[in-house]
């Protein structure tokens, strides 16, 4: 009797900054809707990859926030803070390292989730728009990879620059212009590292925030995609005894959709 | 492009001109890009969205057309509460005050956005192109400068941006021409897409002399070397003593540096590219361009079919 009453009371005490919450802003209601929203019954490990994907990108702006904290954007003094951080503080060699691999690890699972929605079908309508948002956002990401690379300032970091730069200044009509604007002159300066720096922690993860802003509203919008095998999503009954499948090697799991039946 | 004819039925529309004369506009505006005459991008630019605008205009018309237009009293859903003053706006006012209350918060809106964004960005834009010095710079007596050798000549362009400055040119000392010394000044840029470009021979790093500043750092240094040309070790582009292509990626010969002779200094000037070298030494044929950016062709078909405005400085 007396635990069931101190069990209320716990719960009471849970649930009352909750409510309080609730009541005000409904922000309880809206993270319940977007975590225990429907989603389809074969939707499978492929499909965390996106999430997989934002939890990189959120260990990329979580360890970059602590590493601008000890980095220093001016010629004379970037190359030895960042050995600085590596060498002297306290797990900085661990935070950069994150941070460093991270970016690749992002980079790859952008590909991956990219790939999924690609084979998957996922891009169709009415999820085009998602797609294009996905798109800006694999772009940004590519030039998060490429300001990163700068910040360093080795040697690996000024000449690959300087070959990225001259890349640049190589398209058409406004290819130089673009380069000149990025680089704050006609050659790689003191003034670049500094851009690249605040295109590399303020410009580009700002948009990269908004924009996985709008494709997660996308998602919980238009909701999950099946896998092109769906039998949920093609209306079959899984009461029904399964159809014994053809024996067949391929990328894809095999499908009874679009045969004639037995 | 034009919407409104699905059944095909309804209304053909004739055939308009006004693409054709969008297209031309475009077109103007191209070859002004691709000649770098900014008055024909200007009249071009002018034509296309005059036409544009008016086939916008034309199509939006059309498509209003098949919709339903409402009857003329223009209710707004805002404006639509009660009977009385609908009445009123329908008959007093061609202008209504909400109409204008929307435009003046729109306009000033725009105006503010304006006004606090074209700054940083003209800023981030103009800071690129404008404020860009040259500095000459002094690369010691020609006598550091022994007849037919190259020297690896490694200088501060610019002091007070000071390391993240330093570049190497390939200087040798042609002999005389006439009455005036020779010098042949190679960048070391490789045209291909700007590695730098070393030179294939021993280098005589025991000959190297250095001059240092106040500070003791070094702001020159001169190396002599016999190479028997100069290769990039990030694509492969190869180059002779004169700085012509010869093997690999690069579009075009190295660039040369312009100099001048101050009281018996070799004084370094600007950089300029080069298409091609004719001869060797102070005989040399140079065709000289304006600086382009590595992997530009300067001359060619190319040059005329991949515009690429030149570096401004």
């Amino acid at each position: 009797m007396a635990k069931t009453d101190r069990r209320k009371q716990a719960a009471a005490l849970v649930l009352y900054p909750l409510d309080w919450l609730e009541e005000r802003s409904g922000l309880v209601g809206g993270i319940k809707y977007f975590l225990f929203r429907k989603v389809p019954g074969d939707t499978g490990w492929a499909q965390t990859l996106g999430s997989a994907t934002l939890t990189a990108f959120l260990v990329q702006a979580i360890t970059g926030v602590i590493l601008a904290m000890f980095y220093k954007p001016s010629p004379n003094e970037a190359y030895s803070s960042i050995q600085h951080i590596t060498n002297d503080v306290t797990f900085g060699w661990l935070v950069r390292g994150m941070h460093r691999w991270g970016a690749s690890v992002f980079i790859i699972l952008l590909f991956f989730h990219m790939a999924r929605v690609f084979l998957y079908g996922a891009y169709k309508y009415p999820r085009e728009l998602n797609w294009i948002i996905g798109v800006l956002l694999l772009i940004l990401g590519m030039f998060e990879g490429f300001t990163g690379y700068l910040l360093p300032f080795d040697q690996t970091a000024y000449w690959a620059t300087v070959v990225g730069m001259n890349i640049t200044a190589n398209g058409p009509f406004v290819g130089g212009i673009m380069a000149q604007i990025l680089q704050g002159g006609p050659d790689i300066g003191g003034d670049t590292l500094a851009r690249f720096y605040s295109l590399h922690m303020l410009v580009a993860p700002g948009l990269i925030f908004a924009l996985i802003g709008l494709h997660l509203y996308l998602v919980v919008r238009l909701g999950v995609t099946s896998p092109p095998w769906s039998k949920e999503a093609a209306g079959a009954d899984y009461n029904e005894p399964e159809p014994e499948p053809p024996a067949r090697a391929g990328l894809v799991a095999p499908t009874t959709r679009g045969r004639p039946t037995p | 492009m034009e919407p409104g004819q699905g059944d095909g039925k309804s209304q053909v529309p004739g055939p308009s001109l006004l693409p054709v004369a969008f297209a031309i506009g475009l077109v103007i505006v191209l070859v002004g890009l691709i000649i770098s005459n900014w008055i024909a991008v200007g009249i071009g630019a002018v034509i296309a969205f005059a036409f544009g605008g008016v086939w916008i205009r034309d199509i939006s018309a059309k498509s209003a057309v098949g919709e339903e237009e409402p009857p003329p009293p223009p209710t707004r859903p805002g404006a639509a509460v009660s009977p009385a003053t609908t009445a009123a706006i329908t008959e007093g006012e061609r202008y209504p005050r909400d109409r204008f209350l929307e435009g003046a918060t729109l306009g000033l809106g725009a105006l503010i956005g304006a006004v606090v964004t074209i700054p940083p960005l003209g800023l981030l834009a103009a800071s690129g192109f404008e404020g860009q010095s040259f500095h000459a710079v002094n690369l010691g007596a020609l006598e550091e400068f022994p007849v037919g050798k190259f020297m690896i000549t490694t200088f501060v362009s610019d002091p007070d941006a000071g390391e993240v400055s330093r570049r190497t040119a390939y200087i040798r000392n042609n002999g005389f021409l006439g009455k005036l010394p020779s010098f042949t000044i190679l960048s070391n840029h490789c045209a291909h897409l700007g590695c730098p470009v070393q030179p294939n021979g021993p280098v005589d790093t025991a000959q190297k002399k250095e001059v240092k500043d106040k500070q003791g750092n070094i702001v020159l240094s001169l190396t002599p070397v016999q190479p028997a040309g100069f290769g990039c070790p990030c694509h492969g582009g190869q180059y002779d003593t004169e700085g012509n292509r010869t093997a690999g990626p690069p579009v075009r010969a190295l660039d040369r540096y312009t100099y001048s002779i101050v009281s018996g200094h070799l004084v370094l000037g600007s950089a300029f590219s080069v298409a091609k070298v004719e001869g060797t030494g102070k005989d040399a044929k140079i065709k000289k361009t304006r600086l382009q950016f590595p992997g530009q062709h300067v001359d060619g078909p190319e040059f005329w079919l991949w515009p690429i405005p030149e570096i401004r400085t």
